[in-house]
């Protein structure tokens, strides 16, 4: 009999701790019902899938992609296809949506030699510190690499083999609301972060009386490696350099004090008083459900904003980033690449993906579908392409382009970015530049020398 | 103990030498080594392999760096690292606050669930609901709730005048130490109180009664006959509690990721070794926290120990 109480009382509570983790688990994963409407125009078919299907067919293989905006939707609908067409079975497994995190992960397999994954994608910092544990493509898609951005193969090959394949590019961009911009008498967007500042306090001021929650502008201000590009930008527009400069720790000068204390002011004021915890997803919810005036965020925030059923759906536009005093307006370098695990038991398989997964046709589908930045030359000049895709008109890909201090760090560019990211974290929430900015050189230097 | 032995203690100690004694011994020690084998497997080798890395300058990605042997260098780093004491206060702080907290609340709703009420099982289950759900889970959703933009807890603190604005609880610093207790103390409340629960049903229900004969009320009741006899149970609820604050990881990763000023002793030695790679330097603040842990024991201990005598 007691037994039996103790059992329901059991049962009732687990059942109800059910019931609140699922809707939690729900409320998180919201966003890829709306995604699903986006992506009418089917992926495309892969070719030479005969061939591979010969070969390969059977062979299960692990990818581990994207997490943030609709990524995860467009992998798995990818994946599908190329199992149909090839036999080659994947399992997509979304990778942890803050870069840092993502790049602990990896580390972990490799440094256990795992074969759990066999492709996965890796930031367009990382090539240097995970060359030796993946495999060179050259072999087998040095022409599919001559159609891609020379640049960015230059960064994916490491002494000479091409560990990487690139997927898509990104760069920092300013979205703003135009239809609000009209209301309150503005022609154009901000020109530099204090015009910024002062149109989103007006607008701000403005709208709050209609929308409460209604803030100027927001940003990616959380302790990751998303702050670490957002900071990049603000001190470079600034003039104040890109943290290492000539192999020296450049942070701590007056132009970049300036401007991080610039922004330090305006948090509560202009921005939420919690945009210091916002990353891309969080940049993303505010802007596109009509509560901000300005974003900065990455490129795929267009498609998404673009969507039928958004709240802002044809009522913003974007430009590039405003810049300081003293400096030009710059976007941060991101970029996704494509890898193939050397403790891959399915190499062929798993390259033959990266193939698919990098070629014209999906770079294409992926730019209109989803408003990734395409890596392929003639994809990123499909008119197609750009009419879905205004960031990609001269005026705002031509930006300058900022990479953030990897080369210098090599291993060590994680701990170093979270030195920088935690510093300007701290300076978000209160703390001067002028005492922040000193630590965070001390212990660059540091990392710098070994 | 030797103080007392007695001279019967002599001829017993000749006796230990006999050949049966001496076989049950060797089928003791034969029955103990599996038993044995498991824990030199599953804690002494992890544990001693801990204190051995913590004496080398290795990396997780191996092969970039070669290990080496640098002696007391990493708990010389460990002793001037700002971060790792601000973590250490931090901790120390939160589990102080937590637990003892944790303790009155719950100590509270035991007496409520203990006494005999219409509807108690269902009230038992429900107050265990906070327990059960994952604390990452948990961690989610009050990020939600402490948003400052959409946050229920703002709404509802501005509509009832007991905040002037809404707050960026989880961003502002000063609040990062609250929002975190507020977190553990929601979840954790419930499982003190079932501690002090289990400990309550055990007091034997005819003390009351006798008690209530001799007109004590019930405050003196508590104070005579409850809390005396709860002492076995407050005290594990207690270490229980100590030690689990102590090695708090998921609230605070799930709440605030890897933001200085926020990190516990478990956060920190995490991002040292899986974000940054430093497995030799981790391993040195791993025994570290197992030794800052170590002297919580030992004061409980002894304090059980002096409170039994």
């Amino acid at each position: 009999m007691r037994h039996r109480r103790l059992v329901i009382v059991a049962g009732v509570v687990g059942a109800l701790a059910l019931v609140v983790s699922l809707s939690v688990a729900v409320a998180g994963s919201k966003k890829s019902t709306r995604a699903k409407a986006a992506t009418a125009v089917s992926a495309p078919a892969v070719a030479n899938a005969k061939a591979i299907r010969k070969k390969y067919h059977g062979q299960k293989i692990v990818f581990v992609g994207d997490s943030v905006g609709n990524g995860h939707v467009r992998d798995t609908r990818l994946a599908k296809r190329f199992t149909h067409d090839t036999g080659i079975k994947v399992k997509v497994v979304p990778h942890p949506s803050a870069s840092d995190q993502s790049y602990a992960q990896l580390a972990r397999a490799f440094a256990s030699k795992s074969s759990s994954i066999d492709v996965a994608m890796i930031d367009v910092v990382w090539p240097g510190a995970f060359a030796p544990y993946l495999v060179n493509l050259k072999p087998k898609l040095a022409k599919l690499a001559k159609l891609h951005i020379g640049s960015i193969i230059a960064n994916d090959t490491i002494k000479g083999r091409l560990v990487a394949m690139p997927w898509f590019g990104d760069y920092g961009i300013l979205y703003y609301r135009t239809d609000l911009l009209k209301k309150y008498g503005y022609k154009a967007p901000p020109k530099t972060w204090a015009d910024l500042f002062k149109m989103a306090k007006k607008i701000q001021d403005g709208e709050r009386g209609s929308n409460p929650n209604f803030t100027g502008f927001v940003f990616q201000g959380n302790a990751y490696e998303g702050l670490t590009c957002n900071a990049l930008e603000w001190i470079a527009s600034a003039g104040g350099g890109h943290i290492i400069d000539n192999g020296k720790v450049t942070i701590d000068n007056a132009k970049a004090r300036t401007v991080l204390d610039a922004m330090r002011t305006q948090i509560g004021k202009v921005t939420p008083q919690g945009v210091t915890t916002y990353q891309e997803d969080q940049t993303e919810h505010a802007f596109d459900s009509g509560d901000a005036a300005f974003a900065r965020n990455w490129p795929y925030q267009y498609g998404i904003g673009a969507t039928a059923g958004s709240k802002v759906k044809g009522k913003f536009n974007v430009t590039v980033l405003p810049h300081g005093a003293s400096g030009p307006s710059v976007g941060t370098v991101g970029g996704w690449q494509l890898a193939v695990s050397k403790f891959s038991k399915h190499q062929g398989a798993a390259i033959e993906l990266v193939r698919y997964m990098t070629s014209p046709a999906v770079e294409k589908f992926d730019a209109i579908t989803n408003s990734n930045v395409p890596t392929i030359v003639s994809v990123a000049k499909n008119k197609a392409v750009v009419k879905k895709n205004p960031y990609l008109k001269p005026a705002i890909a031509s930006v300058p382009r900022v990479t953030r201090p990897a080369k210098f760090f090599g291993t060590h560019y994680n701990e170093a970015s979270k030195d920088v990211y935690q510093g300007i974290n701290q300076i978000l929430t209160g703390t001067p530049a002028s005492q922040v900015l000193p630590q965070i050189k001390q212990k660059l230097q540091l990392l710098l020398k070994k | 103990m030797s103080s007392v032995a007695t001279p019967a203690q002599a001829p017993r100690k000749r006796r230990r030498h006999t050949k049966l004694q001496r076989r049950q011994t060797r089928l003791a020690w034969l029955l103990l080594l599996p038993a044995l084998a498991v824990v030199a497997f599953v804690a002494l080798y992890p544990l001693s392999k801990t204190v051995y890395q913590s004496f080398t300058n290795q990396e997780f990605l191996a092969g970039l760096e070669p290990t080496k042997w640098v002696g007391l260098d990493n708990y010389h780093t460990l002793i001037h690292d700002p971060t790792f004491r601000d973590s250490v206060g931090l901790t120390v702080k939160f589990t102080v606050i937590t637990v003892g907290i944790e303790f009155v609340l719950g100590l509270i709703i035991a007496l409520v669930v203990n006494s005999a009420f219409k509807g108690r099982g269902l009230m038992r289950a429900i107050m265990l609901v906070p327990w059960a759900i994952p604390t990452v889970v948990a961690a989610t959703m009050w990020r939600w709730m402490l948003d400052d933009t959409f946050g229920v807890i703002n709404d509802l603190g501005v509509r009832t005048h007991l905040l002037s604005h809404p707050h960026a609880w989880l961003a502002q610093p000063s609040t990062v130490l609250l929002s975190a207790c507020a977190v553990d103390i929601w979840k954790t409340t419930p499982f003190v109180a079932l501690l002090l629960l289990a400990g309550m049903q055990v007091i034997p229900g005819d003390l009351y009664e006798a008690a209530s004969v001799d007109g004590a009320n019930p405050l003196q009741q508590f104070w005579r006959i409850t809390l005396p006899l709860l002492r076995p149970a407050i005290l594990v609820t207690l270490i229980f509690r100590t030690l689990d604050a102590l090695r708090a990881f998921d609230v605070f990763q799930a709440l605030f990721g890897y933001r200085l000023g926020a990190q516990t002793m478990a956060v920190y030695n995490q991002s040292t070794i899986v974000q940054d790679g430093h497995v030799g330097y981790g391993a040195s603040m791993s025994v570290a926290i197992f030794l800052i842990i170590a002297l919580f024991v030992v004061i409980y201990v002894t304090f059980v120990r002096v409170s039994e005598r």
